[in-house]
């Protein structure tokens, strides 16, 4: 099955992606492969804006009728915005993970080096060899 | 690798997600598990079920014996193709599964068991049917197909002959008919209408193909999952077990305990814990935004809201479609006034350490396309 990895964005091995704006922040939501592994998801929880997070936290939980699963977050920072849509609408995670499904958008910490992200053809390799 | 049914390859094509259950490989979902689950409840719904197991039982002694096995009483079926729900008892009262009988002819009689329960189910029946001198037969060489949903019945009649059509049309609820090669029941576990339909395996995909061609979506065994609990089903393995007895599964309907003189397995240990007051399953439906879980920890809310008993645990939980709501069976014991939560109560869930408040319902949630509890 081949699942879209947009060339614009990192990723990280558990499945998130990493839009960078051009304010320096960063847009964070789950990849396609994410979505499609999880099945019809009907249930996103998406962190407080304000909250504090370190890079690799559990900050978000997105459920499908099988499974509940964490997200982490991929860099450290302050939660600035959340895509308070999902609430009501959890299947743009599946329809549209890249865009209307984005979950939350995150200020970096200047002071904390970000952790170890991957190129689109890192993750696309990843996804590769996990299969 | 697993064990496949004869529609396995027809299942691959379809581009299913295919899962283990019970050891074999069967489809979760062919896309999206939600429309499956919808097209049932609006339509009609295509499952293989070919897993399951049918069982035949002859010889003069085999209701006889269908007394003896079983915890509801075959007694009470008197017209040939009538069926009967029923658990299957250990001498403690645990449930070894829950199965459907069909009555055929006084000598023929049919059992469908579970998947995952087959192999012990078919152990315990040989045990015990030795004595009654009555012929056990697996019948591996069947598919079985369940066609479900409100459109369910005229669509797969229109593969019958005209002769055949009238017949299967004019089927009771809870019973069955042979029409052509195929054993055609009127039962199924969606809390829709519909047909079980028993036929050889090598017509499985063929008919399979029909079916499709006239709207009839694949459906997998996530919306499987999904629409029993709407309907307020329980599943073997998750709402009873070998561990729990009828009774304290929600299942006090099936247990026929009159006459008394009938001397069922598990008869004993069944009178004694009716005199107990013991834990019961009853419905929930999640107030809030979230999704129940099975063995998510249930507990009493006290006055001002706050955590009161621990109460039991969630058996079986889910995401409901139709109510879009999560919704649950779980296990309750009764609190110190010796009252389990009743319909209309309120509990607590624990989901990932957060508290959720959550309504005590009467099951089922969902019955022929409509919801039969109130969200607010």
């Amino acid at each position: 099955m081949s699942e879209h990895v947009p060339a614009d964005l990192q990723y990280t091995k558990s499945h998130e992606w990493v839009r960078s704006l051009p304010d320096g922040q960063v847009e964070v939501g789950i990849t396609d492969h994410a979505q499609s592994a999880l099945g019809d998801l009907v249930f996103v929880e998406v962190p407080l804006v304000d909250r504090k997070l370190a890079a690799g936290e559990a900050c978000a939980v997105v459920e499908s009728v099988k499974a509940a699963s964490d997200v982490y977050s991929p860099v450290a920072g302050r939660v600035v915005a959340r895509n308070e849509a999902l609430s009501q609408k959890p299947e743009l995670l599946n329809s549209d993970p890249y865009g209307a499904g984005w979950m939350m958008r995150i200020e970096l910490d200047a002071k904390t080096p970000s952790a170890v992200l991957l190129r689109p053809s890192e993750y696309q390799q990843f996804l590769k060899e996990s299969e | 690798m697993g064990l496949k049914t004869p529609l396995y390859d027809t299942h691959v094509s379809a581009h299913a997600k295919i899962i283990d259950f019970g050891g074999w490989d069967m489809p979760l979902h062919y896309g999206s598990q939600i429309e499956e689950h919808h097209a049932v409840r609006r339509d009609a719904g295509l499952f293989d079920v070919s897993h399951m197991c049918a069982i035949d039982l002859t010889g003069a002694r085999t209701r006889e014996f269908l007394r003896h096995l079983l915890a509801n009483d075959v007694v009470r079926l008197t017209i040939p193709g009538r069926a009967l729900y029923s658990c299957m008892l250990l001498p403690t009262g645990g449930v070894i599964d829950d199965l459907i009988a069909y009555f055929l002819t006084e000598s023929w009689f049919r059992l469908v068991v579970n998947a995952g329960t087959r192999a012990k189910d078919l152990a315990w029946i040989r045990e015990h049917a030795a004595a009654f001198g009555v012929d056990v037969r697996e019948r591996s060489d069947l598919a079985i197909l369940a066609v479900q949903g409100p459109n369910a019945r005229d669509k797969t009649a229109a593969l019958l002959s005209a002769a055949h059509r009238g017949t299967a049309l004019g089927l009771q609820r809870f019973s069955a008919v042979a029409v052509d090669s195929w054993f055609l029941a009127r039962t199924g576990y969606t809390g829709e209408d519909g047909f079980e339909i028993m036929l050889p395996g090598t017509q499985a995909p063929e008919t399979w193909r029909a079916l499709v061609a006239l709207g009839v979506r694949p459906a997998g065994l996530g919306a499987r999952d999904t629409l029993r609990l709407e309907a307020g089903m329980n599943l073997y393995g998750n709402d009873m077990d070998e561990t729990r007895h009828p009774l304290e599964s929600g299942l006090a309907w099936t247990v026929a305990f009159d006459p008394a003189g009938r001397d069922f397995i598990g008869r004993e240990a069944l009178v004694r814990a009716r005199k107990d007051l013991g834990p019961l399953l009853v419905g929930l439906v999640l107030e809030e935004r979230g999704v129940l879980r099975t063995h998510q920890a249930v507990s009493a809310a006290a006055a001002d809201g706050s955590l009161g008993e621990p109460l039991g645990e969630v058996t079986s939980g889910t995401f409901s479609p139709t109510l879009n709501r999560a919704i649950a069976l779980a296990r309750l014991r009764p609190q110190p006034d010796g009252r389990v939560p009743q319909p209309g109560g309120r509990v607590l869930v624990d989901i990932r350490g957060k508290l959720y408040a959550a309504r005590v319902v009467k099951p089922p949630f969902v019955r022929d396309g409509k919801p039969l509890v109130e969200i607010q």
